[in-house]
């Protein structure tokens, strides 16, 4: 296991190097001078210089991007231009409704969606079955923020139930944050739910085919037991994975809810980065949620162990 | 997905030549469901200036934020556009994105999944970019890009190819690493076939089944992608009617005029349920061991 371990994260270090090296060039993607470009048109050559000279943009490409390295393993993320304050920090103070937000949309998308495979796969063929996957089939298509916008119509607007938008930390004030959470878990969460049905049926119906199924039947096992002990336990690795790349996909569907919601998180604030030029904080985002990507990859890889013995890594 | 589709090429590379694939397309109830809804929108985007009962793009103050009537029949946004006209022209911009992004993300998957899987010396660094790149959540990586090019369709095209070909590339891969080793290339290798004309006469049409399948599930992902683009404002110039553009206008007056998001939105989703039923359909027909079932 330990040396599984070690093998797994050393194959992390290409991944991160393309990854940070990917982050770097994105700044050498800019048209024209990218100097000119971050500091808009009021710029005096002096400032140009400045700034090209204090982001080593005059340097040779090669030794830029050893600096950035060496940079990015220190922590050092840089300065926003505009929010007066490193990369890091702004970073941190955002870090919170985007992680309240990707896990319970992860909570209503599990919630939602095993149940809903298993139940499909146990009456297969019914008329439960069907309307769950033509449901699913759906989830797929409906752009979550789209469904997002009809939420807050239906449930803010016309029935007044729930806030439009806003957030409340969980922290301060537990209620305040549930209600805030509810519409924007539940959008976000909607769509990967369906993904996570579909899987869980198609795990269940061969996990329900197999020989000792059989024999557990046979035995006169009831029909609960045969569904919760020895059918969906041996399901659940693959389901596992899929929670997994769930989790991954969240943290990219969690910004463009955040937007929808008004919740200060990541996503906002890369939006803003995006549209004030503000180049530091697009790379730090970005870096920082695709390492997240690959920890999360790295986690479910590691579970399986544990959930499933007959897996063991040399 | 990319080892579904290594395993429907393995099976139609062992399988004889015959074109029963075609027919069982065409009996295909998802296939014939997708295909026609489909052709519904790419008629509707085609025809947009014959069909549309205003000009998209004329703000018109006086009729503002209207309700769908016979005059306006989806209803007007916070400008005075005619939201049926918008959502038409809107097809348009999410088709040529979609298709475009589809063929270069094809056109790239083949060239660098043939290399990778053909020459192991370079498929190593190959892979190591491409599990690079996809370490990024997709949409962000294509906001970032967006940061780096600019508002505009041709750097969506671009910002989406750059995200979505690397899932191409690791599926051609996967294909071409199977069907490099069967009996009939190792055969054209020994009578001396050279490696480019081994790889497009004999592995690339065997690539076709799986790369149409992911090719239509990418378009899907095209549109939708291209979609939050325009809705978080930094894909197509506002001014063009898009659908995430005309949705993001809708979200300022959903209170008032909810009708301005909701009909783009539903054209999004009927198009990614076409393209789905597609792929769907395309994976049944193209794996014979679901065909045999």
């Amino acid at each position: 296991m330990t040396t599984y371990l070690i093998r797994r994260l050393l194959t992390l270090v290409p991944v991160l190097a393309v990854v940070v090296t990917v982050v770097f060039l994105l700044i050498h993607l800019i048209p024209g001078d990218p100097v000119s470009v971050m500091l808009g048109p009021d710029a005096t050559p002096a400032q140009i210089q400045a700034t090209r000279q204090a982001l080593g943009l005059d340097r040779p490409l090669h030794e830029q991007l050893l600096k950035f390295y060496a940079r990015v393993l220190r922590g050092d993320l840089g300065q926003s231009y505009f929010l007066d304050r490193p990369v890091v920090t702004a970073l941190l103070e955002r870090a919170e409704p985007t992680l309240v937000l990707t896990f319970s949309a992860l909570l209503v998308a599990v919630l939602i969606g095993v149940p809903s495979g298993i139940i499909a796969a146990a009456y297969q063929g019914s008329l439960w079955d069907r309307a769950l996957m033509l449901a699913s089939l759906l989830g797929v298509c409906v752009p979550g923020f789209w469904l997002s916008l009809n939420f807050i119509y239906l449930f803010a607007v016309r029935l007044g139930w729930l806030p439009a938008a806003g957030y409340a930390s969980i922290l301060a004030d537990p209620v305040a944050a549930l209600r805030y959470m509810v519409l924007p878990a539940v959008s976000l969460g909607f769509n990967q739910s369906a993904l996570i049905a579909r899987i869980s049926r198609s795990c269940m119906l061969e996990a329900l085919q197999q020989d000792y199924i059989r024999t557990a039947r046979a035995k006169g096992v009831s029909q609960r037991s045969v569904m919760w002990v020895h059918a969906f336990r041996n399901a659940l690795v693959p389901v596992v994975t899929v929670v997994g790349i769930t989790m991954a996909i969240l943290i990219g569907g969690a910004v463009v809810t955040e937007i929808v919601f008004n919740i200060p998180g990541l996503g906002r604030l890369i939006i803003s980065a995006v549209l004030r030029r503000d180049y530091p904080v697009v790379q730090g985002v970005i870096l920082v949620t695709a390492t997240a990507y690959v920890l999360i990859n790295l986690m479910v890889d590691v579970l399986y162990v544990f959930i499933d013995p007959r897996i063991r890594y040399g | 997905m990319a080892d579904g589709a290594a395993t429907t090429a393995v099976a139609a590379a062992e399988a004889p030549a015959r074109p029963t694939w075609r027919r069982h397309a065409v009996r295909n109830r998802n296939i014939a469901v997708g295909a026609s809804i489909l052709a519904v929108v790419i008629l509707a985007a085609l025809l947009a200036n014959v069909i549309s009962t205003h000009d998209p793009r004329r703000l018109n103050p006086a009729q503002r934020l209207k309700a769908p009537s016979a005059a306006n029949f989806l209803g007007t946004d916070e400008f005075g556009r005619d939201v049926y006209s918008l959502v038409l022209h809107g097809a348009r911009v999410s088709l040529l994105v979609g298709a475009t992004t589809m063929i270069l993300t094809s056109l790239w998957g083949i060239v660098i999944g043939l290399i990778a899987g053909y020459y192991r010396r370079v498929d190593m660094a190959l892979m190591r970019i491409m599990d690079g790149l996809m370490a990024f959540p997709a949409i962000l990586l294509a906001i970032a890009l967006m940061a780096a090019r600019g508002p505009g369709i041709g750097n969506v095209i671009f910002a989406l190819s750059v995200v979505y070909t690397p899932r191409t590339a690791m599926l051609i891969r996967s294909t071409v690493l199977t069907l490099r080793e069967l009996d009939y290339v190792q055969a054209a290798r020994a009578l001396g076939r050279r490696d480019l004309a081994i790889a497009f006469r004999h592995i690339l049409p065997n690539c076709v089944g799986p790369l149409l399948v992911q090719a239509s599930f990418i378009f899907a992902y095209a549109i939708l992608a291209e979609a939050i683009l325009g809705f978080l404002g930094v894909g197509v110039p506002p001014y063009v009617p898009s659908w995430g553009n005309v949705i993001a206008s809708g979200k300022n007056v959903i209170r008032e005029a909810f009708w301005v998001s909701l009909f783009p939105g539903l054209a999004l989703t009927v198009s990614g349920l076409s393209l789905n039923l597609l792929g769907d359909g395309l994976r049944d027909v193209l794996d014979p061991r679901l065909r045999v079932q």
